[in-house]
């Protein structure tokens, strides 16, 4: 026996399938203590939402709701919960790498330890960087092409509930049964039926199948806004180009999460009926999945980083007081990015065994995407340049991002040379790239992008002081947390153990350990920021255009009406906001009835049975899965039955809401 | 510019020398020695862009401020330039070329699956790899010994790699003499190696596999050739690796001390690698034969046992193996009565004995 704890027994029976109390984990006492946090902090919120009855007003002004711009708003705040999530994981793992050193264990058996860099990872990605994105995307693409809202609101919701779904399934799993311990995709065998035995892989399946639906469903609702809601005149060169990265990202979703989606199906065939897709045994061949999950995983990351350079090129054009420089080459880069994305899977395997001649083709497919991607940077440079740039908070994340994402570039472009690999893969150097790449470019993006059109969004803008703190703490922890990891890859160091014989490795893993507390200071200090800003909304109040902005989502009232525009707008160009400052724009008093779609509770209810039923996947209830199943259905097809899904807004309405709006 | 690239590995050298061990920057080995070249070289030629983009990042946001004194630059329609843009595009793609140029060479150069003959340095060293649940074994088979938990070499002779695993994937990883490969169940990988020095290098799996993931480390220990020989005999002196120690080896185990075999039974390695170690396992090459002519159809099924391998090596979360039956197959089967009970011999007949050639 290799220790001495045991899983339990392996039983089932018809009421709650393999669940048995011997699955709660009591015996572990930061569980314990997390749960008593988490369990007295909930009843708390619950307690102060009753007490100020908020309830009615959430469930009728946010969690049915339509609006893209509340979805938005919820993604934002989805991204930032779990974000916390993530980064408790985050800073258990490099405690315990700066602990765990020449024979001391730490804190964390393998068990617990294993499954926290799996959380970390699967959360990290699919429930704080998706969230994120996919939440920018939605608050601000539809005004930016002067749309009322997305093509498909209904689905909207329904798609940000589901991702909601899977959020709770994962963290539900810390106190009910486990989560995985196979790294965040999950490679069979070791994924498989015998390799992973007990719930925490099937957490892990059905938390992104039912989160990857809301995906799928989103990147077509997007796709379909940008190609046929655009205000009337607007070109698709004349787009903002964050639309046009929207699009692209959005393409590459469509495109790819079916991958995974097939992937995980493939393998929850393997685990639940006894298939031998990617089993040793029975000709199942484990390099499929591996081909298979990278055929969506590099894509996903630009996925997560194709709208961030939208982001920027936004900002950047902002701050300088100037167009973007090389708008085109901008649009045609990022398409390039997009379809080189789809060929360089292969180059996370190079040490899988692959001739010299593949590992060449892909090496230098992905050397290729550092082409369009310089051009990128060189353009947002030369935005800046002959410019009148204004050091605001947003052009802080802009500095932090250019030098931090180029260096991580660099390190990307030495990994995806096939022999350097070989020496590389699997080390602390590789990690120290991707969170160079991820935190430098989609994080201080996402801060960027937070700080840029929270003023749009809520009408103040954030406070100043405890913005930059929350710059500097991440900026500063990025490079004490991470370089410290550099140098133990280029030390032969490999990623994911929970302890290490070699103590000269010490004191670079205290150091990280640092850099990461270094970092919870930005992340406290984010939040700090968003408390201040609220207390002080009066003296940070702002107009509808704070940044003297050049595209159209700055040409309505901070926020916007649920109408978003007055009227329709005729686009002549590009940067039409700025045009219509230059020619004096007012809107006219001259209101028509307003289109709008009406809430539904629907995609609420569907993931709330979704989630019921992904639950009841994981322990085998089957009756529970079933009923929940056929809840989902008839909910589903109930609501092709309701008719009564819009109306319309009067002219004197929108007269009355715009003088409220403008007085304001 | 090779001259400054001396220097920089002479760097390299340095920063190793300051108390860590930069085994990728300071290799022992040849093709680790490879390996450091073209990531400085890399290195190098990218700096040639990274440089002025990290200069201009934060040069131009602080001369082109907003509040400066003189702002007769400021140029608030300026938004394209033909020239500018050439270069752009012109400059990355050079320096990608020159890049693409060194992965070419050196990709063909380095490839794990080239022998290192070309090297002129003696007669290589076989060596059979396994990745177990949760430690390593080597496999000698010219020499007919094997280790657990270290690997012993002679220093200046390549070494030949074959890799397979018992279960799950793991990555055979000797930083200080080179790039890894992956080992996995069912599969036959390579890796040529070869340590310049005689030392001590540590060694491990590179790819998480588990609860006893951390402790799968190993010491490489590069000798001469007395040395070896004096290893290599010493080992002899030790128990015989046979199917049946194999098969208790094979249990799942953590932290687990180097230990040695002084006879290899003929051809163990074979069969771990088609996954018919166990008396009564159809190996996968006489599997693969049977599915080329029609497979064993439907009365094939009854013989599913001798097919199975992950189910009697199920774990649980913390590394211990759980007890299962195999599944009962010959119920699917039934009804085929005298056909299966034809096949049943025929392919049980053919067990690991295939391997064995």
């Amino acid at each position: 026996m290799a220790t001495e704890h045991v899983q339990p027994a392996e039983t089932w029976n018809w009421l709650t399938g393999r669940f048995t109390l011997d699955w709660i984990p009591y015996q572990e006492p930061i569980l314990i203590g997390t749960f008593l946090g988490i369990a007295l902090g909930g009843l708390i919120f619950l307690a102060l939402m009753t007490k100020f009855r908020l309830w009615v007003p959430f469930w009728k002004n946010w969690a049915i709701s339509i609006d893209h711009k509340k979805i938005g708003i919820m993604y934002m705040v989805l991204g930032f919960i779990m974000m916390i999530r993530g980064f408790a994981d985050a800073i258990m793992m490099r405690a315990q790498q700066a602990m765990a050193a020449g024979g001391a264990e730490g804190y964390l058996p393998p068990h617990h330890y294993d499954q926290v860099f799996t959380a970390h990872g699967v959360i990290m990605i699919f429930f704080v960087a998706m969230p994120f994105v996919t939440g920018i995307m939605n608050y601000v693409m539809p005004t930016q092409i002067g749309a009322r809202d997305v093509a498909f609101p209904f689905l909207n919701n329904f798609s940000f509930w589901m991702t909601v779904a899977g959020a709770l399934l994962v963290n539900i799993s810390l106190f009910i049964g486990e989560f995985a311990r196979v790294g965040w995709l999950a490679f069979p065998p070791l994924s498989g039926a015998n390799y992973s035995t007990g719930p925490g892989m099937d957490y892990y399946l059905w938390s992104l199948q039912i989160a990857g639906v809301g995906t799928t469903l989103s990147g077509i609702n997007l796709i379909a806004t940008i190609l046929k809601m655009r205000a009337p005149g607007m070109k698709l060169f004349d787009m903002p180009v964050f639309t046009w990265t929207a699009l692209c990202t959005n393409v590459l979703i469509v495109a790819a999460f079916p991958v995974l989606t097939a992937t995980l199906a493939l393998l929850t065939l393997d685990r639940y009926m006894d298939f031998r897709f990617f089993t040793n045994d029975f000709g199942g061949n484990a390099m499929m999945y591996i081909n298979l999950i990278w055929i969506w995983g590099h894509p996903e990351v630009y996925i997560l980083i194709i709208p961030i350079f939208g982001v920027f090129s936004e900002i950047v054009a902002t701050f300088s007081g100037k167009p973007l420089f090389g708008y085109k080459t901008m649009v045609w880069a990022t398409s390039c990015i997009m379809v080189l994305s789809f060929v360089v899977w292969l180059h996370h395997f190079f040490t899988m065994g692959s001739g010299a001649d593949v590992n060449t083709f892909f090496g230098i497919t992905t050397m290729i995407i550092a082409v369009p991607t310089g051009v990128k940077i060189f353009n947002w440079l030369f935005t800046m340049y002959r410019g009148s740039v204004r050091l605001e908070l947003p052009m802080y994340w802009t500095i932090g991002f250019l030098v931090t994402f180029t260096i991580g570039g660099m390190s990307g472009v030495m990994l995806a040379i096939p022999p350097v690999d070989f020496q590389l893969h699997n080390t602390l150097f590789l990690i120290a790239h991707f969170h160079n790449v991820i935190i430098g470019g989609v994080v201080f993006g996402v801060y960027a992008a937070v700080t840029y059109w929270w003023p749009k969004a809520f009408g103040f803008k954030l406070d100043d002081r405890w913005g930059k703190r929350a710059f500097w703490g991440w900026f500063v922890g990025f490079y004490v947390a991470f370089m410290p990891l550099y140098a133990l890859g280029l030390m032969g160091v490999t990623r994911r153990m929970n302890s290490y014989a070699d103590t000269g490795w010490q004191p670079y893993f205290i150091v990280a350990a640092i850099g990461a507390v270094i970092i919870l200071f930005g992340i406290l200090s984010t939040f700090m920021c968003f408390y201040v800003s609220i207390k002080n909304r009066k003296a940070l109040a702002c107009g509808g255009d704070p940044w003297n902005a050049r595209t159209l989502e700055w040409a309505n009232q901070s926020p916007p009406q649920k109408y978003n525009f007055p009227q329709e707008i005729q686009v002549t160009g590009r940067d039409m906001f700025w045009k219509m400052k230059q020619e004096g724009f007012k809107w006219s008093t001259d209101y028509a009835p307003i289109h709008m779609p009406k809430d539904t509770a629907t995609g609420v209810l569907i993931s709330a049975f979704a989630f019921v039923f992904g639950f009841a996947m994981v322990w085998y209830i089957w009756w529970l899965a079933i009923v929940s199943f056929l809840a989902m259905l008839a909910i589903g097809i109930g609501h092709t039955f309701n008719y009564n899904r819009d109306y319309y807004i009067q002219p004197d309405e929108i007269a009355a809401t715009e003088s409220k709006g403008a007085a304001a | 510019m090779f001259r400054p690239l001396k220097l920089l590995l002479a760097a390299g050298g340095a920063l190793a020398l300051s108390g860590c061990q930069y085994h990728v920057l300071a290799p022992s080995g040849w093709v680790a020695d490879q390996e450091r070249n073209l990531l400085i070289i890399s290195t190098v030629l990218m700096l040639i862009v990274i440089l002025p983009v990290l200069f201009m990042s934060v040069y131009f946001p602080l001369k082109y401020r907003a509040d400066r004194k003189d702002k007769s630059d400021y140029d608030p329609e300026w938004a394209h330039s033909t020239k500018l843009e050439f270069i752009v595009w012109g400059v990355p793609i050079l320096i990608i070329i020159a890049l693409g140029y060194y992965t070419a060479v050196y990709t063909h150069r380095l490839d794990p699956y080239r022998d290192l003959t070309h090297l002129d340095a003696g007669e290589p060293v076989e060596v059979q790899a396994v990745s177990l649940d949760w430690k390593w074994l080597f496999i000698y088979p010219d020499l007919g010994v094997a280790s657990v938990n270290e690997l012993a070499i002679p220093a200046g002779r390549p070494v030949n790699f074959s890799l397979t695993s018992s279960t799950v994937m793991n990555t055979l990883s000797i930083p200080a003499l080179g790039g890894m490969v992956y080992s996995m169940t069912g599969m036959e990988t390579k890796l040529h190696l070869i340590a310049d020095e005689e030392g001590t290098y540590p060694g491990r799996s590179a790819h998480y596999s588990g609860p006893g993931f951390a402790g799968m480390t190993f010491d490489t220990l590069a000798m001469d050739e007395a040395g070896f020989e004096a290893w290599v005999e010493e080992a002899r002196g030790a128990e015989p690796l046979t199917a049946d120690s194999y098969l208790e080896l094979e249990q799942p185990s953590m932290n687990v001390e180097p230990a040695y075999y002084g006879e290899v039974e003929e051809g163990l390695f074979d069969r771990i690698v088609e996954m018919c170690v166990e008396e009564g396992q159809v190996c996968m090459s006489h599997m693969m034969m049977t599915d080329m002519m029609g497979g064993g159809g439907l009365e094939g099924i009854a013989d599913g046992a001798a097919y199975s391998y992950d189910h009697a090596r199920s774990i649980d979360g913390f590394g211990n193996l759980v007890p299962r039956e195999t599944p009962d197959y010959s119920a699917h089967g039934a009804g085929h009565d005298e056909g299966s009970e034809a096949s049943h011999s025929a392919d049980h007949g053919a067990t690991h004995e295939e391997a064995d050639h």
